[in-house]
């Protein structure tokens, strides 16, 4: 089986992670959703290191970030799709 | 029972089984330490277990104190101890709470005595204790009947994709064969409260695990926080490793507890399960050495411990297996993992895998297999403290 470059938990999730080191610009994903082993791609538009969030659609300002299926916080500064989601544009909704 | 469910550990005399035979020097209070410390140094086979408390405490936090001490004593994988305070009274409370185990125990008191002459009685108890605990045979004993706690530290995003969940499987498996499992860190489940409360196995135990971690907030977090916890939770291990939320925090956390089990009771903090066997939650903090130190007060005998970033913390008397999921922690960190998870994320192992190579992690570590963090010498003792002492 291919390894995957971004891997997403659920169907519903607008962020997956990426889950290789060294990942490019401009590299085109192989993209898993872990819920049930489906395949798409994507093509991340920043240099994002392992582990980091990438937006799966455009994200505008305000909207609820989801992964596992859930409400993760809120984008505070609007991402485009393949776009890098970290704390510079995503806070939490608690404290 | 399969050879793959059996292992060889110590049966203790309340029929508990460890899967150590520490001999532990305990202190009573942080001005005890430096005696158990020359104990340990005179008496080959011991461990002192310094700490930082146990003086003008009082109410809730000085029960938490007697719990911790007594509950750390009182553990499978301790099978004697020497207790040293610096007053024979609160010496002999915590004596007697372990001495109800059946295991040998006994106290010191420095007052009017002074360092040196105390040392001298309590190293000539301690090389008795040695002699008898060294002589004990290992036992065969079934998986079980171990007690197996969980909490994740340095986390990051492949947390919750590969390791948390791992230790899910695992429970999956064990908890219904008869293990007493547990999760804590109070703090870490919120964004996922909601999911934790409907993991209860009555909508009274749901209700009871939502009350503490409300409390937490209220009387903690609002009234205390400067900001929006940010670098403490998460911590900036957590978001150089891409996390960068709490709500995504809890979500990877609680990945620990599986698909299927169900928690049948809220612990206090040290608190001994006492429903029977089966998941617990435990209202912990989610520093690691805290979190620790009170599973191994409640009597757990191992500790599972999924990492991101390569949280590298031990426990004087628990062993703790390190699992990840992170290739590059992995690489640059190895000397501190016990379980390479990491196959789960280029889908080169599947779940179930990672729970059956865990289960035999957990298997060679009770038969007495040193972890990682107990080679590499990692002691953390860290008492939890609820408020400023008297």
């Amino acid at each position: 089986m291919e390894v995957p470059h971004l891997l997403v938990h659920d169907h519903d999730d607008n962020v997956g992670v990426v889950v290789v080191e060294g990942l490019k610009a401009g590299t085109e994903m192989l993209c898993v959703i872990t819920a049930d082993d489906s395949e798409f791609r994507l093509t991340v538009r920043d240099d994002v290191p392992i582990g980091h969030k990438v937006a799966l659609r455009d994200l505008a300002e305000g909207e609820d970030a989801i992964k596992y299926g859930e409400n993760i916080g809120r984008i505070v500064s609007a991402v485009p799709k393949g776009g890098h989601v970290h704390v510079h544009n995503l806070k939490t909704r608690r404290w | 029972m399969s050879a793959d469910r059996r292992f060889w550990g110590f049966r203790r005399e309340n029929g508990r089984v460890g899967v150590r035979n520490h001999v532990a020097i305990l202190p009573v209070d942080d001005i005890s330490n430096a005696a158990c410390e020359a104990v340990a140094n005179n008496i080959q086979g011991t461990i002192a277990l310094p700490h930082a408390y146990g003086r003008l405490q009082f109410g809730a936090d000085l029960d938490l104190h007697f719990r911790t001490m007594i509950g750390t004593g009182s553990n499978p994988n301790v099978a004697a101890c020497v207790v040293i305070g610096i007053e024979p009274g609160w010496t002999q409370k915590i004596v007697d709470g372990i001495a109800e185990t059946g295991k040998p125990v006994a106290g010191f008191a420095i007052e009017q005595h002074g360092d040196i002459e105390t040392v001298a009685a309590a190293s000539r108890k301690a090389k008795e204790l040695v002699h008898a605990a060294s002589a004990q045979l290992r036992e065969e004993c079934s998986l079980s009947e171990l007690w197996i706690a969980a909490k994740c530290g340095e986390s990051d995003t492949t947390t919750g994709l590969a390791s948390c969940p791992a230790v899910g499987n695992l429970y999956d498996k064990l908890v219904p064969e008869g293990i007493y499992g547990v999760f804590g860190e109070t703090t870490e489940l919120t964004g996922a409260e909601h999911l934790c409360q409907a993991r209860a196995a009555t909508p009274e135990v749901g209700e009871k695990f939502l009350r503490v971690w409300q409390a937490y907030q209220d009387e903690v977090v609002l009234p205390h926080k400067t900001s929006d916890l940010s670098d403490s939770q998460p911590t900036k291990g957590n978001i150089e490793g891409g996390l960068t939320t709490i709500e995504e925090k809890a979500l990877g956390n609680l990945e620990k507890i599986g698909k299927r089990v169900s928690y049948i009771d809220v612990l206090e903090p040290a608190e001994a399960p006492a429903a029977g066997p089966g998941l617990y939650f435990m209202d912990t903090s989610s520093a690691a050495a805290e979190c620790v130190t009170l599973m191994a007060a409640a009597g757990y005998v191992v500790h599972l411990f999924p990492t991101g970033q390569g949280n590298i913390v031990g426990n004087p008397i628990l062993p703790v297996i390190k699992l990840t999921g992170n290739p590059r922690t992995v690489r640059t960190m190895s000397e501190h993992i016990d379980v390479d998870v990491s196959g789960i994320i280029r889908r080169e192992m599947t779940l179930d895998d990672a729970g059956d190579a865990l289960i035999e992690s957990v298997r060679e570590t009770a038969n007495g297999r040193l972890t990682a963090a107990e080679v590499l010498g990692h002691r953390e003792f860290v008492m939890t403290k609820l408020y400023r002492s008297a």
